[in-house]
């Protein structure tokens, strides 16, 4: 059990010494996962929301395709990213496989279908008649999408959250297309998996708590948010 | 409630505010609204009543161009609405209020100065509206609460203020007040009606309520799968039913139907089940006609002197059942035909009612509606 206290007491030196190295690990991570967040945000609400209000041909076919790319694994994900960017793939041209914007890209492509259902579900489970009493009261269709999407805020978070925590905390796709270039694509999951292959467990075990900690504080913050919203 | 409206309207003359041309909603192959011609003038509250189903939301949310396609034309202020009126502009003349009172997640001042934001009006203006419509309604008091924290009866004048904050040329109100418990339900109608006669709102009420749309109303429109059967005036629709239908909904218990056996003068006699009752007005020998006798206009006596009444049609019979209505009791009589009284508390006690017990009951030839059998007869379009 020595090997997990010393784990621990490195992990809290490493950090609060802001080690460098482990510092930029840690910065790398966040800024991806939440930029990746942020695109399947703004892709997913949109989509969510469209699919929601709107009834069409095959959508029992696409709502189930989200359902089932709520848990895409990142393996596969990581593999067709690879082969899309790869320098003979379809989008090979762009050169951009083995860089922060490579993972971005994949990570994106995990969270996306997360945040889209969620907010399909958000959505459809405000009263039918809701909808209609905003357009009574002379919403545009914008003004009612905006306004539908406020309502269902805490469902919202529910889906950053779920984002968030399953792009920060993925380890395979990050891998296969980040490559774990030190200083340029290493983040905290990708460092986690190659300190252990190389039985450095002290390290391991701080990064592990370092990944730990930062999901911890940033759910905690979001549930924060949302449990005050709740109970007012 | 308000009897200057008509003369307004006289001296204005004006176009209706609202008129509905061949109005037709199907539902698959099914037509589950046929309107061919409705209007509703400035200043009128017209209550559109009906059973659950009828139609009444169907034709309110149709007018709000809620529900699409429909077939047919709706005219704002002489204008057709889709044409010579945008829809959205028309949207925003007027305002909804739904049973359910559909608050947003956010506070009560927020929830009022909704319609408002939407509009885009300046926040000053904003402001004294909300205010103003708190007011009215009673709930300054729960200004900065969050809509979840409120009661019922609460969140339901949040929804008509923020209606009213809109200040709209018409206002739709589907069912407002049908689920809240009787005293909440009470104290709203009561300031209601006075709101309205303070703003001058040109008002829809549907409601399945006679009683609620017989005090808030200037005229009734009955309505029945999809078709308004009668529109006019609450007295008009309560004591002259064009059917058989709208008297029992309008709330006429007795209803029996004969035929014309003998005219004299300006009455006739007709005979039901072996009875007969003598009804002024017109109708022809031999013709088949429905009797509508409102509970109301029914006395009762144990007296069997004839002379105590001025009433042709005296008619023993025994009570059936009696039953509380309110300020009133309910009671059925059998007289060789059905036969419903509303009688007092008092009267009640004075004449000892029981069931089992025979009584007189009279009632005027005067006060007979009669519903003849060609009247019934829907013309053939």
């Amino acid at each position: 059990m020595d090997l997990i206290l010393e784990g621990t007491k490195k992990a809290f030196w490493l950090l609060f010494s802001f080690d460098p190295e482990v510092l930029n690990i840690l910065l790398l991570s966040l800024r991806v996962s939440a930029t990746a967040t942020l695109i399947s945000l703004l892709i997913g609400i949109t989509g969510g929301v469209a699919i929601a209000l709107y009834r069409f041909r095959g959508r029992a076919v696409v709502v189930s395709l989200i359902n089932t790319g709520m848990g895409l694994p990142p393996v596969v994900v990581g593999l067709f990213v690879t082969i899309f960017l790869w320098r003979n793939g379809p989008l090979g041209f762009l050169g951009i496989l083995y860089t922060p914007m490579a993972i971005i890209i994949a990570q994106a492509v995990i969270a996306t279908p997360i945040v889209m259902g969620i907010t399909l579900a958000a959505i459809q489970h405000l009263p039918e008649k809701l909808r209609l009493q905003i357009l009574a009261l002379g919403a545009t269709r914008t003004q009612m999408v905006w306004i539908l999407i406020k309502e269902a805020k805490l469902p919202l978070l529910a889906a950053v959250m779920a984002g968030f925590g399953g792009v920060i905390s993925e380890v395979g796709a990050s891998m296969m297309v980040g490559g774990n270039i030190k200083g340029y694509t290493r983040v905290l999951t990708t460092a986690t998996v190659m300190e252990t292959s190389r039985g450095n467990f002290d390290m391991a075990i701080a990064l592990g708590i370092i990944l730990l900690l930062f999901a911890y504080f940033i759910n905690l913050i979001l549930t924060q948010i949302q449990q005050r919203e709740g109970l007012r | 409630m308000d009897e200057g409206w008509r003369a307004r309207m006289d001296r204005m003359g004006s176009v209706p505010i609202l008129e509905i041309r061949k109005l037709k909603v199907k539902k698959g192959a099914v037509t589950i609204l046929n309107v061919p011609s409705f209007q509703i003038e400035e200043g009128e509250i017209l209550s559109l009543i009906g059973p659950n189903g009828s139609g009444k939301t169907t034709l309110l949310q149709t007018l709000f161009f809620l529900l699409n396609p429909f077939q047919g034309e709706v005219f704002f202020r002489g204008k057709k609405v889709g044409l010579d009126y945008p829809v959205l502009d028309y949207r925003r003349k007027l305002a909804l209020v739904f049973q359910e009172p559909l608050l947003f997640d956010t506070s009560v001042f927020n929830n009022v100065a909704s319609g408002l934001k939407i509009r885009g009006i300046k926040r000053e203006e904003i402001e004294r509206r909300v205010e103003e419509n708190l007011k009215r309604f009673g709930i300054e008091h729960l200004r900065d609460r969050f809509s979840k924290t409120l009661s019922g009866g609460e969140a339901q004048r949040v929804s008509l203020a923020r209606a009213f904050a809109i200040q709209p040329d018409l206002l739709l109100l589907d069912e407002p007040f049908a689920s809240l418990d009787p005293p909440t339900r009470e104290s709203l109608i009561e300031d209601f009606a006075s709101i309205l006669q303070q703003t001058r709102t040109t008002v829809i009420l549907a409601t399945h309520d006679r009683l609620e749309a017989l005090r808030l109303s200037h005229r009734l429109a009955v309505i029945k799968d999809g078709e308004i059967l009668q529109t006019g005036p609450p007295e008009e629709v309560v004591n002259r039913p064009i059917d058989e239908w709208v008297a029992s909904f309008v709330g006429t218990e007795t209803i029996l139907k004969g035929r014309v056996i003998r005219k004299e003068g300006g009455t006739f006699l007709v005979s039901v089940e072996g009875h007969e009752i003598e009804v002024v007005g017109e109708a022809m020998l031999g013709e088949r006609v429905i009797l509508c006798i409102r509970p109301e206009t029914v006395t009762l006596s144990i007296s069997t002197a004839k002379e105590t009444t001025s009433a042709r049609n005296l008619f023993i019979g025994r009570i059936e059942g009696i039953q509380p209505m309110g300020f009133y009791q309910k009671v059925q009589l059998y007289c060789g035909f059905p036969l419903v009284a509303y009688v007092t508390r008092p009267s009640m006690e004075n004449l000892s009612l029981k069931v089992g017990k025979e009584v007189w009951a009279s009632f005027k030839a005067t006060s007979i509606h009669v519903i003849r059998q060609k009247e019934r007869e829907k013309p053939i379009e």
